[in-house]
């Protein structure tokens, strides 16, 4: 399959750069949230329009309800996300949890497929345990009760926990922490008994929260997918979430690089536009580049994806890390270039850098990332 | 089974009888390639055979037109080719700068005679090319270039001097830049294709600092070329050489699947990798590598289907030249005091050292980076002035 969009991607994409520079725009969406102090982070009523407009069925079979399209797709809503800074549950309830309750029963998929769908329910994935994305240690415990469950533990910056109205959790019914197996899937209600949840505000004015468990009783039919064999379906979670997050970068990068030419040609000092100026020109020149390389490795991770090939592990990893650099380079050369003003609040260049901060941090670094392409190349 | 699916069936079989075992053994050094031409010495019976193979069926150039010695293929139908390739780890049954540069331009602005000449001379691999760009004075200012052709009517008679002609000393013809107009800077270079053994031509190797000689001094005394000998219109040759380092720069870049460019901590790890900063730099040098293949073949797709800005092959070349000079300091770096041996048995000959060095070349030849990068500032990025 060729790297490039097919023209039903392509009519995807303009409708989604239009909807998310329209309606999801920097001043309607990021900065009045943030300025009204709303608790949430995101708007409900946009949120609605993402279904209204069919993206929350992206990753959701058709006979589901869904769109039944893939990864690419959804990258394509992403991107534009990134581009415009676009607050909302997209990543986790639409792309993340979509794709583990993907792998759920008939059943599971009736009670929870609805809401996600609609936008009615909005979801969060409750997966890392501490300050680092490290999905391969998980403590949290799930022990048989009952007909169903108890699960304790404690889940670390649940990116929209607390406003999401399900919480896909990821915990432990057997083995010890470190174990490959042994980890189970859960839908836990935000409101369930003993689930309490500290919402903290992050540098890019989104909302994680410290979830903990305590002795949370659920019905055997929260366990999305099978009890013991769940980290097959916790990684393609996982894969859904980094390629999707490294879309979400490559936006974020070319929102920032073209804030940045558009500056460089404008703004005048010593009587010469600073684009002139080649000690520039070959700095946004060789950022041009690294975004470009960037957005190859990510459609590249999201065919793989789609495809379900082998080496989609290897490349998801390619795609987050790659894009992590880029966009970082882009937001740190954005903020430099546009001097005094860009570390001012009333320019946006500075919410690309915190938004690219965040990013990179969600489902793991570049440097998680790549050690992860290290061990899977085999050193 | 779709038209696509059969002919990858057809290739696959037409590649598992045809091409000899010894050519699907991975590509060790310059010797191991077929570059073609008068003076070439195949280096046994299975690389004659598998060009003469490949070249009755327009497999060394697949995607030219057959009547120019290539097999029509289409643009899918090339990628199925390359992939089926790579899968038996084929290799290339020709090289040459007559496939990778001259064709092109002679495709884009040769006439129909010339096409049919010189395009099936290069695919059956019967005429090695080299190219006449660069001068003494005239390096990344290459428009500045003196060497000139008087015109005699029938005939120029070209006197100069070239610098850096690749393989000068092996080539049976040259793709040359002339100048043919002293009183007009862009607008007075002609493309003239001649032979190197007219009277007047001489090469004169120069030693690197790999210990090679891969580049020659080209001298021109009173060269005489045909007029029916230049491509393009006269004084044109301007147009022909910038579509033709795009070509070029394509080349170096490394796009196309580019194996060597695959996770080179894997081959250091076999080595013994005790280091963990030096792990640490292999990784974050694989995950530039690894995608930077993906967009090698991105920049591929795109460019069959028109979709790649015309520029782009300056951003490639840029990229994948100081990868691939990255990737050689980490070859040193992992390898240690072994990485130094010059020429030893064990060490090959010196090949990695230099290979290392050889490395150092990437980022100056075909147009330095930071003319790359003044290129992309101009045609892709637009910013003022530049």
């Amino acid at each position: 399959m060729p790297l490039y969009h097919t023209e039903d991607q392509a009519m995807l994409a303009d409708t989604a750069r239009q909807f998310m520079a329209g309606e999801g725009a920097i001043a309607k969406q990021l900065r009045h949230w943030r300025d009204t102090n709303c608790k949430d982070g995101f708007g409900h009523a946009l949120w609605k329009q993402f279904a209204e407009l069919g993206f929350t069925g992206i990753l959701v079979d058709e006979a589901d309800g869904g769109l039944g399209m893939g990864h690419v797709e959804a990258g394509i809503v992403l991107e534009e996300i990134g581009r415009n800074l676009t607050p909302s549950p997209f990543l986790t309830s639409s792309v993340m949890a979509a794709t583990a309750l993907g792998g759920a029963s008939a059943e599971t998929k009736g009670r929870y497929l609805p809401g996600l769908l609609s936008g009615d329910s909005v979801f969060a994935v409750a997966i890392d345990e501490g300050a680092k994305h490290r999905p391969e240690r998980i403590a949290t415990r799930a022990q048989r009760a009952g007909n169903g469950f108890s699960i304790s533990g404690a889940k670390a910056f649940v990116v929209h926990g607390g406003s999401a109205d399900m919480l896909v959790v990821a915990a432990r019914t057997s083995g010890s922490d470190e174990d490959h197996d042994g980890i189970t899937l859960f839908a836990v209600p935000r409101d369930a008994s003993g689930l309490s949840q500290d919402v903290v505000r992050l540098v890019d004015s989104s909302m994680a929260s410290h979830v903990k468990l305590d002795n949370v009783a659920v019905d055997a039919d929260a366990v999305i997918g099978e009890v013991d064999g769940g980290r097959e379906l916790l990684n393609r979670m996982l894969n859904a979430g980094r390629v999707g997050a490294a879309a979400e970068s490559v936006g974020v990068a070319g929102g920032a690089f073209d804030m940045t030419t558009a500056y460089l040609k404008q703004r005048k000092q010593f009587g010469q536009l600073i684009g002139e100026f080649q000690a520039l020109q070959h700095r946004a020149a060789h950022l041009y580049s690294e975004v470009e390389i960037a957005r190859a490795a990510v459609i590249k991770a999201q065919q793989l994806l789609d495809a379900g090939s082998e080496k989609a592990d290897l490349m998801v990893s390619v795609a987050k890390a790659k894009a992590g650099k880029a966009a970082g380079l882009a937001v740190r050369e954005g903020v430099q270039m546009h001097g005094g003003i860009g570390m001012t609040d009333e320019y946006d260049i500075g919410l690309y850098m915190k938004r690219d901060r965040a990013l990179a941090e969600f489902m793991g670094d570049l440097y998680y990332h790549a050690d992860r392409v290290a061990k899977m190349s085999g050193y | 089974m779709s038209d696509l699916d059969a002919f990858r069936a057809e290739i696959r079989a037409w590649l598992e009888e045809n091409c000899p075992p010894e050519m699907r053994e991975p590509v060790r050094g310059d010797d191991d390639m077929c570059w073609g031409g008068r003076k070439f010495q195949f280096k046994n019976e299975a690389q004659k055979l598998w060009l003469e193979r490949c070249a009755a069926k327009g497999y060394t150039v697949p995607e030219w037109p057959k009547p120019y010695g290539g097999a029509g293929m289409s643009a899918a139908e090339a990628k199925i080719w390359r992939e089926e390739m790579h899968r038996i780890n084929a290799r290339p049954p020709l090289s040459s700068f007559g496939i990778w540069m001259l064709g092109p331009a002679l495709l884009k602005f040769g006439t129909e005679e010339q096409k049919v000449h010189y395009l099936n001379q290069i695919a059956r691999g019967e005429i090695r090319w080299c190219q006449g760009y660069s001068e003494p004075g005239s390096g990344s200012d290459l428009v500045s270039l003196q060497t000139y052709g008087e015109d005699k009517g029938d005939h120029w008679v070209v006197n100069g001097q070239k610098i850096w002609t690749s393989y000068a000393n092996k080539a049976d013809w040259i793709f040359c830049l002339v100048r043919t107009d002293k009183a007009n800077k862009y607008q007075g270079i002609s493309f003239l294709l001649f032979d190197m053994e007219s009277p007047g031509v001489s090469t004169k190797p120069i030693l690197l600092i790999s210990g090679s000689s891969p580049f020659c001094e080209t001298f021109f005394d009173n060269v005489k070329v045909p007029k029916h000998q230049i491509v393009g219109d006269l004084n044109r040759g301007w147009d022909v050489a910038k579509y033709l380092l795009g070509h070029e720069r394509e080349m170096i870049s490394g796009a196309g699947g580019n194996d060597r460019l695959n996770t080179i901590g894997a081959v250091l790890s076999r080595e013994g990798l005790e280091d963990p900063l030096l792990r640490a730099e292999l990784a974050m040098f694989d995950v530039d590598a690894l995608a930077f293949s993906a967009m090698g073949e991105k920049f591929l797709d795109e460019i069959k289907v028109g979709k790649a800005h015309p520029a782009q092959p300056n951003m490639m070349k840029y990229a994948g030249t100081e990868l691939n000079k990255r990737r050689y300091e980490l070859l040193m770096a992992g390898g240690g005091s072994a990485a130094l041996e010059w020429d030893s048995e064990a060490s090959d000959g010196g090949s990695r050292p230099r290979a290392w060095l050889r490395t150092k070349a990437n980022s100056i030849e075909g147009g330095t980076s930071e003319v790359m990068l003044n290129v992309i500032s101009k045609r892709i990025l637009d910013l003022p002035g530049a």
